[in-house]
Formats: structure tokens, C-alpha cells, sequence
């Protein structure tokens, strides 16, 4: 294993861990909805104990996602997250107010009443996924930072930020809104999804079909502009001998020149649009692992396309030599080749996880189950 | 200090404070529900299913809170502390992302399991998922001490000076350094020190008020064995934490000894006035007559240390870390220009490369600690802490004799045990992390070098934005706990 094989290794592991997550949004997508899908009190406990049981993952997976960013390649984590400041914060806080919301808004005494929390699940609802997604389009849209080694040498940081903003102009940026406003359809859509493949309720299954044809029609309104522009964007690419060049149409060269990443991406965008017919068409609630799968693959190409062949996955608009890719950014080769002995565990892990999904949801949630609970929402 | 690193500082130690209210009674509460689930799958008896259910139901409560803090501290080192995560991520990030993939998953899908699957799963599939919950908490807890042992103990690592920072070249010393078993086994053993605490202080409240007898008295008697064998493990690993603090952070136990002259035969100072002669260097090296050296010998003098080297004074290594930087400033400067000087300027900062981190401070005073905060925290530490191996004790004591329900000062003051733990607990870690300071990396990079490029605004924005949520969300948690606990009908 080479030392660019390990950095490539490392970047599709970070790739996949977030499109688990923007899958794993679901959760963020059915809570934004709980006032508007759930039309009483006991409505609103299914949507909730549905998404309840669930929630942890999309946690981990985010924090997991941090932590593996971190490990391999560290020169993004103190860049993005010491500079883009005000978006990775606004986004900690809307999760921190998710990670309580479940457990407490049941409970008698709670300071905030039921619906006191509630409203939180919303507002990381969506909160949430529109913030992941500016993070995500600054991927492809650079950021305001300029990286200088040589200020550890006076003990200033080793990156700063042009913008006094501090990570808000990228919320300003009409591109990364339109990919925030897709991801947050996208956790809608398949929020609706998840919830008419797991709530055994009938009565509430056509207003889930409604909110999925809905939703599916302003993700792919916002999702299919933004892929006609990254097609045609310029793109930040790598020389061999480091210098980092402006590039016409790089993300679409990406594209032609990694066959396999170009499939994984048309296979994934059909997976999501098979899930919505399925669902929306043919009636059936199985749409959730159609569109989840083609979700995971989608943002997994489109992370590919973001740092691989030769491609700056963080470009710096400040600075274009400050620029951040796979070769400047990474942790050391036996940093990397530690961490790969250890993600050998990952399929371990991913196969508990299935168990337990399973157990939890076999048979899915229904109102007499509800109430028959020992622990519920 | 400027305002920046202040702010910056104290965010880190409110958001530090706040989780460690919350993972403590996780580790330890978690240990007691374990043991009585697997008492009623061994029994069958339903007596310890409903206990055990009552005590997971308050364990969800406080688990949702500590997983809303805790992640902050991981983004923290990203947001606040920038050169931090550059300079030594390559180190740091490591036990994290292991953390992430090895911990939380487990915790996360088995706690789902734990609360989901009474119902859906065997006995003995849902003790297993109950068990896979706390040891989840417990790797978790292995690998972030690890990550905060390296804070105090860096080792395994090499700096590189084309990258500009710190690389991995051991693995294993990093990632099972004595430091951090012993800070691990310290650490997670006071945990279960709080959970059984908490245990027997709610139990004791039952029996005041007479209400649901038998189960409290059977739930002190688990308790208190839990949190006696924790009691144990964590004197042992204290005891081994002074000895390792000894030789590795000499100037954090002078702060904490208040000790400000080094001696033969140190002086263990009980409180100012009052001390036990020779028994700091007991504690320090277990030897009745082993060198401890004072704040003055380690910041002006110098002095020779157990293993009979000479340590130079912080003026000295100052004076070293000044050339290191200056040196590393010209390598970097003509590597491209003029390659020959490049080379000589990088040999001479090999040869004080070790003092590289000294570079950053202007004077040995800057060495010092704040000794009141540090030495006093030490005390309350070790004082509450004893109080309650004192409840476990007693405890013990009065179930044997079934004496349980009868002895009432027992009772109040196994409440008042309560808060002691949560401030023990609290101390111990101003003790580790304050008598650090001004080290975020003992010895490798100040706090003062490794804090992002920020104004003090947006820290100040964030921190008061924190403290409002996070109290918010603790005076909500303790309202929900009492009223779950005044509920509760055995």
C-alpha cells in the first residue's frame, strides 16, 4: 500500500461515512415534518418513536464522520472548522438540541412541555441538513482561508480566515444554498420514505406518499441545477509538481476520467428515482431502500469527484495555492496505514448494526405497540 | 493571557465540566443496572427486572445529555484550537476517529437494543445488549483518555520539519502509554464511584420517606459493592498516577503540593501548616527518602531527579526552545535558497528540537500553574473521595447487619455524598488539566500556541450560547430525574 493509495483509501472511507449520513438524515427529514405530518398528539408520537429509534446513528455517524476527518486528514479539520467557525457551530447547536429532545420530551417535569421539544427535532430538522449542505457545497465552491506552515514559527495559526464572516458568506453563496436547500429535500423526502416503510398505519400512509412526491419535486428542482452547474464549474486541480491550477469543467473531466465513480453516481441517482416511483407510483413502502442506497452511492460519487484525480476537495478562494488536497492535507503514511488495520473492524460494526436494525423494526411500529412499550418517546 | 485564549480556555473547560456531570454516572450507573439485569436473567426473578428497568430509565435520561455535550469537546479541538489539530492531529485524531468506529457504534446500537428490545429479544440476547451499552461507554472512555493521556504524556511521536508538525511512529506506545492505563483506570473507576453513589444517596432518600424498602436496600447492597471495588481500583491507580505524574508532569505535582523547595524527604502538606513528614516522597517515588522537586528547582535551579539525571531549569530550556525556533526559522527560510545553510540550520534545531515548545514562552514564570486552584482542588479530591469509600463502607456494613433501614444518619448522609462525588470528580480533572497548564501538550506546544485564528467575540458569542443551552438542558435533567424518582413505585 502506497502512501497516495492510503490517502485515496481514507478519502472514499470519509466519502462513504457521509453518504451514511445524508442518508442517515432521514431522521432530520421526518422531524422537520412532525407538525406538519402528525396531525394530533398520538400522530406525532409515532413520527417521533419511529424516528427515535434511529437517531443515535445519524449522531454517531456525523460524530464518527468528524473524527475520521480529523485522523486523516487534519489539515481540513483545523482549516475548515477553526475557520468556516459559525457554520460547524449553528450546526453542533441544532444537533445538541436533537440529542436531548428524544429522551426528554415524554418526561414529566421537562421545563419545555412536549411540544417544547418537538420543536427542536424541527429545527434540526432543518437546521441541520441545509447546513451540511453549505458545508458540503464549499466542497466544490471554495472557502475564504489561506494556509501558511511557516506561522507555527511565531506561534500565529497556521491557518486564517479572509472573511471576517467566519464561515456565514458561505451561507451567503446562492450555490452552496441551492446544495443545502437539496440536502434538506432529499432528508425530507426520504424522512417520508422511511416513515411509510416503518409506521404500520394506514390512515397515514397517503399523506406520507404526498410528502414524498412533494419533497422528491424540490430536491430534484434544486439537485438537478446544481449538477448541471458542477458539470460545466470550474474546478481546482493538482499539478505534479504540486502547483494547484484553476481548471475548466474539472469536475466533469473527474467524472470522464473515473468510469467507475461516473456508474456509482448514475446508479445512485436511479436507485433515488426507482425508490420515489416505487413509492409514489407503485404504492409500496419498501422506496426507503431504494432511495437510501442510491443516496449513499450518489454523495459517495459525488465526494469522489470532490478529492480524487488530482482535484483540490477544499479549494481556497483567498489563496489558490493554499488550496487543500488529498497530497497536502493527510496525516503521515504510518498514521494512515494504523487507522486501515483498524477500519478492518468496519464491516464488523456495520454488521451488528444491521442486527439490531432489524430486531428493533421487525414487526414496524403501529399504535398498539406503542402504547404497549416500556420505553417510548 | 489575551482575551482569545482566555475565552477560548474557558469555553473548553465549561464544555469540559458540563460532559464530565454527565459520563461519570453513564460509566458507573451503568456497571450497577448491568449487574442487577443479570442477577433477575440468572434468578428469574422480576424484582430485579423492575430495578433494573428504573435505573436504565434514569440512565437514558442522563446518557442523552452527556452524548449532547460530549460532542462538542470532539469539534472544539477543530473550532477553537486550530494549530492544535494541525501540529498534532496526526496523533490526536487517531483515538477519535478508533473512538468513533469502535465505541459509539456500539453504544449507539445496543442502547437502542437495551431500551427497544424487552419485548423483541431473549433474556440473554437483551443482558447482552445491556453489557455491550456500558462496555461501549467504557472503549469510548479508553480512547479519549488515551488521546488526553498523550495531552500530558506525548509519546510514540517524531516533529517533522517539512510538514510542521508532529507524526505517529508508534502506535501502540500511544495508544497503551502506562499513563494512559492508569489515567484510564483512575478515571473510569471514579465513575462507577458516582453511579454508586448515586444509587445509594436515591435509595437512602426512599428510605426517609419509607417508601419502596426493599428495593432500595437491595440496590445499596449492589451498589456498594460496585462502588467499593471502584473505591479500590481508584486509590491503586491514584497511587500509580503520583508516581507517573512524578516523573512525567513533576511541575503539576509541586502545584498541587504547594510545594515551592524540593526536598529529600517531601513533606505531604495536608492543609497549609499541617503536614506528614516524608510522605509526599513516599507517594511520589515509594521511597522514604526520594527527591521531589519544588516549583523554584523546576522553573530556577534545576535539579537532578530520581534516575539521577540533571533536569536544566525552565529559564534554560526557554533559552533552548528561543534557539529551536530561531533555527527552525532559518531552515525553513533557505531550504529552497541556500540548501547548505538550510542543512546547518536544521542540524542545530535538531539538537534542541526537544525544547521546540519552550520557544513559545517568554519566562520560567510562565511554567507555574495556578497553584491555590490546583492545590486545593487536590484536597477537596482526595477529602470527598474518601468520604464516600466511607458510605460504601458503612453501607456495607449495615446490609450485613440489616441494618439498613433503621440507621437514619447513614441516610442523610449518603445524600450529602451526592454532591461530594460530582465535586471529587470535578477536581480531579481541574487537578489534570489546570496543573498542565500553560501546556496543551505537556511540553510540545503552549495553550498560547495552539489556539485558532479567531476574534474573541465570536468565542465569547459561542461560550455564552453554550452555557445557556447546557444549563438549560442540566436544570431540565434534574427536573425530570427528581420527578422520575419521587414516581417510582417498586
Amino acid at each position: 500500500m502506497t502512501y497516495s493509495f492510503l490517502q485515496q483509501y481514507w478519502w472514499f472511507l470519509v466519502s462513504l461515512l457521509a453518504g451514511l449520513f445524508v442518508f442517515l438524515t432521514f431522521v432530520q427529514g421526518a422531524n422537520s415534518q412532525i407538525f406538519s405530518l402528525g396531525r394530533n398528539n398520538a400522530e406525532r408520537s409515532l413520527i417521533v418513536n419511529a424516528t427515535g429509534r434511529k437517531w443515535e446513528f445519524t449522531f454517531t455517524t456525523l460524530v464518527t464522520f468528524g473524527g475520521a476527518f480529523f485522523a486523516s486528514f487534519p489539515l481540513f479539520y483545523s482549516t475548515s472548522f477553526g475557520g468556516a467557525y459559525w457554520v460547524w457551530m449553528l450546526i453542533l447547536f441544532s444537533f445538541i438540541l436533537q440529542a436531548v429532545a428524544y429522551e426528554f420530551q415524554s418526561k414529566p417535569g421537562n421545563v419545555f412541555g412536549t411540544d417544547g421539544y418537538r420543536r427542536f427535532l424541527v429545527l434540526n430538522g432543518v437546521f441541520g441538513p441545509f447546513l451540511v449542505g453549505v458545508a458540503v457545497g464549499t466542497f466544490f465552491n471554495g472557502a475564504e482561508f489561506i494556509v501558511c506552515r511557516d506561522s507555527m514559527i511565531s506561534g500565529a495559526s497556521i491557518s486564517s480566515w479572509a472573511s471576517p464572516w467566519h464561515g456565514l458568506e458561505a451561507v451567503c453563496n446562492p450555490w452552496n444554498q441551492i446544495l443545502g436547500f437539496a440536502v434538506l429535500m432529499l432528508s425530507r423526502t426520504l424522512g417520508a420514505l422511511y416513515l411509510q416503510n416503518n409506521i404500520n398505519e394506514e390512515a397515514l400512509q397517503p399523506r406520507f406518499r404526498r410528502a414524498v412526491l412533494v419533497n422528491a419535486a424540490l430536491f430534484l428542482l434544486s439537485f438537478l441545477p446544481f449538477v448541471a452547474y458542477l458539470l460545466t464549474a470550474q474546478g481546482w486541480a493538482v499539478g505534479n509538481d504540486g502547483t494547484v491550477v484553476v481548471e475548466d469543467f474539472k469536475y466533469l473531466h473527474n467524472f470522464l476520467a473515473l468510469p467507475l465513480v461516473l456508474a456509482l453516481f448514475l446508479v445512485g441517482v436511479v436507485a433515488v428515482l426507482y425508490g420515489l416511483f416505487v413509492s409514489i407510483v407503485r404504492q409500496k413502502r419498501c422506496g426507503i431502500w431504494f432511495a437510501g442506497a442510491g443516496t449513499v452511492f450518489t454523495v459517495l460519487a459525488l465526494f469522489l469527484v470532490a478529492g480524487l484525480n488530482q482535484t483540490c476537495y477544499y479549494p481556497s478562494l483567498a489563496d489558490t495555492q493554499s488550496s487543500l488536497h488529498l497530497g497536502n492535507s493527510s496525516s503521515s503514511e504510518f498514521t494512515l496505514r494504523a487507522m486501515t488495520i483498524v477500519s478492518a473492524l468496519i464491516p464488523f460494526v456495520l454488521a451488528y448494526i444491521v442486527w439490531a436494525w432489524r430486531s428493533i423494526d421487525i414487526p414496524g411500529l403501529s399504535r398498539t405497540e406503542l402504547e404497549n412499550s416500556e420505553h417510548k418517546y | 493571557m489575551n482575551e482569545l485564549l482566555f475565552l477560548s480556555r474557558f469555553q473548553f473547560a465549561l464544555t469540559a465540566c458540563y460532559h464530565w456531570l454527565f459520563v461519570p454516572l453513564t460509566l458507573g450507573l451503568g456497571i450497577v443496572m448491568s449487574v442487577m439485569e443479570t442477577l433477575y436473567v440468572r434468578s428469574g426473578d422480576d424484582f430485579w427486572k423492575r430495578t433494573a428497568q428504573f435505573w436504565q430509565k434514569l440512565f437514558g435520561i442522563n446518557f442523552a445529555v452527556g452524548v449532547a455535550t460530549g460532542i462538542i469537546l470532539e469539534f472544539e479541538f477543530g473550532t477553537n484550537w486550530s494549530n492544535y489539530s494541525w501540529f498534532v492531529g496526526d496523533i490526536f485524531g487517531a483515538p477519535l476517529a478508533i473512538e468513533g468506529i469502535l465505541a459509539f457504534f456500539m453504544e449507539a446500537t445496543f442502547i437502542a437494543l437495551m431500551f427497544f428490545g424487552w419485548e423483541k429479544l431473549s433474556r440473554r440476547a437483551h443482558l447482552a445488549s445491556t453489557w455491550l451499552t456500558v462496555l461501549g461507554a467504557t472503549i469510548s472512555a479508553w480512547w479519549i483518555l488515551v488521546a488526553n493521556s498523550w495531552m500530558q504524556h506525548p509519546v510514540g511521536m517524531e516533529f517533522n520539519p517539512e510538514t510542521v508538525r508532529n507524526e505517529m511512529l508508534d502506535f501502540f506506545a500511544v495508544a497503551f502509554s502506562p499513563t494512559a492505563v492508569i489515567k484510564f483506570s483512575h478515571t473510569v473507576l471514579s465513575g462507577w464511584m458516582t453511579g454508586a453513589v448515586f444509587v445509594i444517596a436515591v435509595s437512602c432518600w426512599y428510605l426517609l420517606k419509607g417508601r419502596n424498602m426493599d428495593f432500595a436496600k437491595r440496590s445499596i447492597k449492589v451498589a456498594a459493592i460496585v462502588g467499593l471495588i471502584g473505591s479500590l481500583g481508584c486509590m491503586g491507580a491514584g497511587d500509580a498516577s503520583g508516581v507517573d505524574i512524578a516523573k512525567t508532569q513533576p511541575m503539576k505535582l509541586a502545584a498541587a503540593e504547594g510545594l515551592m523547595e524540593g526536598s529529600d524527604a517531601a513533606p505531604f502538606s495536608i492543609v497549609p501548616g499541617l503536614e506528614i513528614p516524608h510522605m509526599l516522597s513516599v507517594l511520589a517515588t515509594h521511597d522514604f527518602n526520594g527527591f521531589v522537586p519544588g516549583i523554584n528547582d523546576i522553573t530556577d535551579n534545576g535539579y537532578t531527579n530520581q534516575q539521577g539525571e540533571t533536569v536544566e531549569s525552565g529559564a534554560q530550556k526557554i533559552a533552548k526552545g528561543k534557539v529551536a525556533l530561531e533555527a527552525f526559522s532559518d531552515y525553513r527560510r533557505l531550504r529552497k535558497s541556500d540548501p547548505a545553510a538550510a542543512q546547518q540550520a536544521l542540524t542545530e534545531f535538531n539538537e534542541h528540537k526537544s525544547y521546540f515548545g519552550y520557544g513559545y514562552l517568554s519566562s520560567a514564570e510562565d511554567l507555574v500553574p495556578n497553584v491555590p486552584v490546583v492545590y486545593w482542588s487536590f484536597r477537596l479530591m482526595i477529602g470527598l473521595g474518601s468520604f464516600v469509600v466511607l458510605i460504601f463502607l458503612l453501607g456495607l456494613w449495615l446490609g450485613y447487619k440489616q441494618q439498613l433501614e433503621r440507621f437514619k444518619p447513614f441516610h442523610y448522609a449518603a445524600l450529602l455524598a451526592l454532591p461530594c462525588v460530582y465535586i471529587a470528580g470535578q477536581c480531579g480533572w481541574i487537578v489534570a488539566e489546570v496543573g498542565r497548564q500553560p501546556w496543551a501538550i505537556q511540553g510540545l506546544l503552549p495553550v498560547n500556541a495552539g489556539v485558532s485564528s479567531l476574534s474573541s467575540g465570536h468565542v465569547l458569542a459561542t461560550t455564552c450560547i453554550f452555557a445557556l443551552i447546557f444549563t438549560a438542558l442540566l436544570v431540565a435533567e434534574i427536573r425530570i430525574m427528581l420527578r422520575a424518582i419521587r414516581e417510582y413505585q417498586a
